[in-house]
């Protein structure tokens, strides 16, 4: 990454509306439109009759180096989509997203794996993905290696690893790099006591050093260790946003009147 | 109105700005797909090579025979089209679901989506350079003398190359759109390599029909600025301003038309 051009990372969203367009709506049961109502967005029918159902709502959000959002809600309210605007890989049917800065997402640590390529091709092809030169890869890959503890081992196909092998290599590549701005849904924890270890400090590194934090959890405890601010979510808009204590408060009191607490 | 289509055009060459500015990505994912498609063979990509040389044999065998035509002037011309024209419709097919087929790392890493396209083609160009070695070889058999003529097949399939780019990048957004039209793509190039001179030869054509159908067909253009320079028959200038105008006018709306769309594929997957 060319941390010589780098400016400070800033994420500004303006009256953010997510969409999702519906292609095979025709079986939209009356009973399915209502019980998606409860849970998720809201489902509209736009005069061409492109059915849309709406995932984020009217989402204003000003994130500057420092900030450690937390993001609460029932499954359905819009956690994940929220994440993927601010990774950049959603872009806003309606409003603005601005977001300046590196950004990598621990979502899905495992993506982009060839379970036939051995561990060190893996690591290639992954770092590659999250925008490494292949002189980068090269400057990391014993740092990579190293923290894996796979040993000679990094040379055989990945599906020959024990899980917890193959966790461990995921995990080594992807917080490999620094962002700038980090995004995770739920926090990485992975292997046996040893690594668990290594990685916990590993992570801690992570978040202390990233720019801008954004973590979607349903653990209390996590959120109120991690973050400094919360937003809570419910059904795509923003239900309440401030002091972490504060929003956990009402977010883990609330009567869970959707029922769909997960 | 043209406000609109200015932007659009910046976005859209400012994402494929983006995705050569990190071509080694594109390089190490498709070296990749190749390396996993073969690795537990013992002679790898090279299973291409002789699938291609024996597809080669057989139709040389069924039409040469069927046309009653000369077997030293057919099989080469047969076996440079049957070479191409996997390239162009693998491209073409496969482009179609670049998008499709990319959608898990779509949706979780952000990278200029033109990549996705990019690495289609490289794929498929990997490919074609395995199949490749079997132009000298045929062309050594049968003794056919190659001049400084054939260099001009460089330049053709750089042309070739550059049109089925831009035409890849409209499928892959139209078809992550509308999943019928990759069908329909699979049927229009299925019925292309019967009406393109791959199996049956231009001269053959020429003797039977009188007005110049085949300069319809941009198919065969593409695949004459390549063959013909490879066996030292003449290209007309037609040839090679047909894919020349497409290639720009293609790219300038393949531009514009992307550019429209590419916030919305993230959406349609």
């Amino acid at each position: 990454m060319n941390k010589d051009l780098q400016q400070p990372a800033r994420i500004t969203l303006d009256g953010v509306c997510v969409d999702f367009p519906v292609f095979n709506a025709a079986t939209l049961s009356l009973k399915n439109r209502v019980l998606s109502s409860m849970t998720g967005g809201s489902i509209n029918r736009a005069a061409d009759g492109q059915v849309t159902v709406r995932g984020l709502e009217g989402i204003d959000l000003d994130l500057k180096p420092g900030d450690r959002l937390g993001l609460v809600g029932h499954n359905g309210s819009g956690k994940s989509t929220l994440l993927r605007v601010l990774s950049g890989i959603y872009y806003p049917t309606e409003g603005t997203a601005d977001i300046s800065g590196e950004c990598v997402s621990l979502i899905n640590i495992s993506l982009g794996i060839d379970p036939e390529a051995t561990g060190r091709e893996n690591i290639r092809l992954r770092t590659a993905m999250m925008g490494l030169t292949p002189a980068e890869t090269r400057a990391r890959i014993d740092e990579i290696i190293e923290f894996s503890g796979l040993g000679d081992f990094i040379d055989m196909p990945f599906r020959t690893y024990s899980s917890g092998m193959q966790l461990r290599l995921a995990f080594a590549v992807s917080t490999a790099i620094q962002p700038q701005i980090l995004v995770m849904d739920e926090w990485l924890s992975t292997g046996d006591e040893d690594f668990r270890v290594r990685a916990e400090q590993r992570m801690q590194s992570l978040v202390n050093n990233t720019d801008i934090l954004v973590l979607a959890s349903h653990s209390r405890p996590l959120i109120e260790s991690v973050c400094n601010r919360v937003i809570w979510l419910e059904h795509g808009h923003i239900r309440m946003e401030g002091e972490v204590s504060e929003v956990l408060a009402a977010y883990f009191s609330a009567p869970t009147s959707t029922g769909t607490n997960g | 109105m043209t406000g609109a289509v200015r932007l659009a055009a910046a976005e859209g060459f400012e994402d494929i700005v983006a995705a050569l500015r990190r071509g080694h990505v594109t390089l190490t994912l498709g070296w990749q797909d190749i390396a996993t498609r073969y690795r537990r063979s013992r002679i790898g990509p090279f299973w291409l090579t002789i699938n291609k040389g024996v597809l080669i044999a057989a139709l040389s065998l069924v039409f040469g025979n069927l046309f009653q035509l000369d077997m030293p002037e057919f099989i080469p011309y047969l076996a440079i089209g049957l070479i191409l024209w996997t390239y162009i419709a693998a491209a073409l097919g496969e482009g179609c679901t670049a998008f499709i087929d990319s959608s898990g790392t779509i949706l979780q890493v952000r990278m200029p989506l033109s990549t996705h396209v990019g690495l289609t083609i490289y794929r498929n160009l990997l490919i074609l350079a395995h199949n490749l070695l079997i132009i000298p070889l045929v062309l050594l058999v049968f003794l056919r003398p190659v001049g400084w003529d054939a260099l001009l097949a460089i330049p053709g399939l750089i042309l070739l190359t550059i049109n089925l780019l831009w035409i890849a990048l409209v499928l892959a957004v139209v078809c992550a759109r509308y999943r019928d039209v990759t069908e329909i793509v699979g049927n229009v190039l299925q019925v292309s390599f019967y009406l393109t001179p791959i199996i049956w030869t231009e001269a053959l054509l020429r003797a039977r029909v009188d007005i110049p159908v085949l300069d319809f067909n941009p198919f065969y253009h593409f695949l004459t600025i390549v063959r013909s320079p490879l066996l030292g028959m003449p290209t007309t200038l037609l040839n090679w301003v047909i894919p020349l105008v497409m290639a720009v006018i293609g790219w300038a709306f393949a531009i514009a038309f992307f550019g429209r769309y590419r916030r919305r594929v993230a959406y349609w997957l």
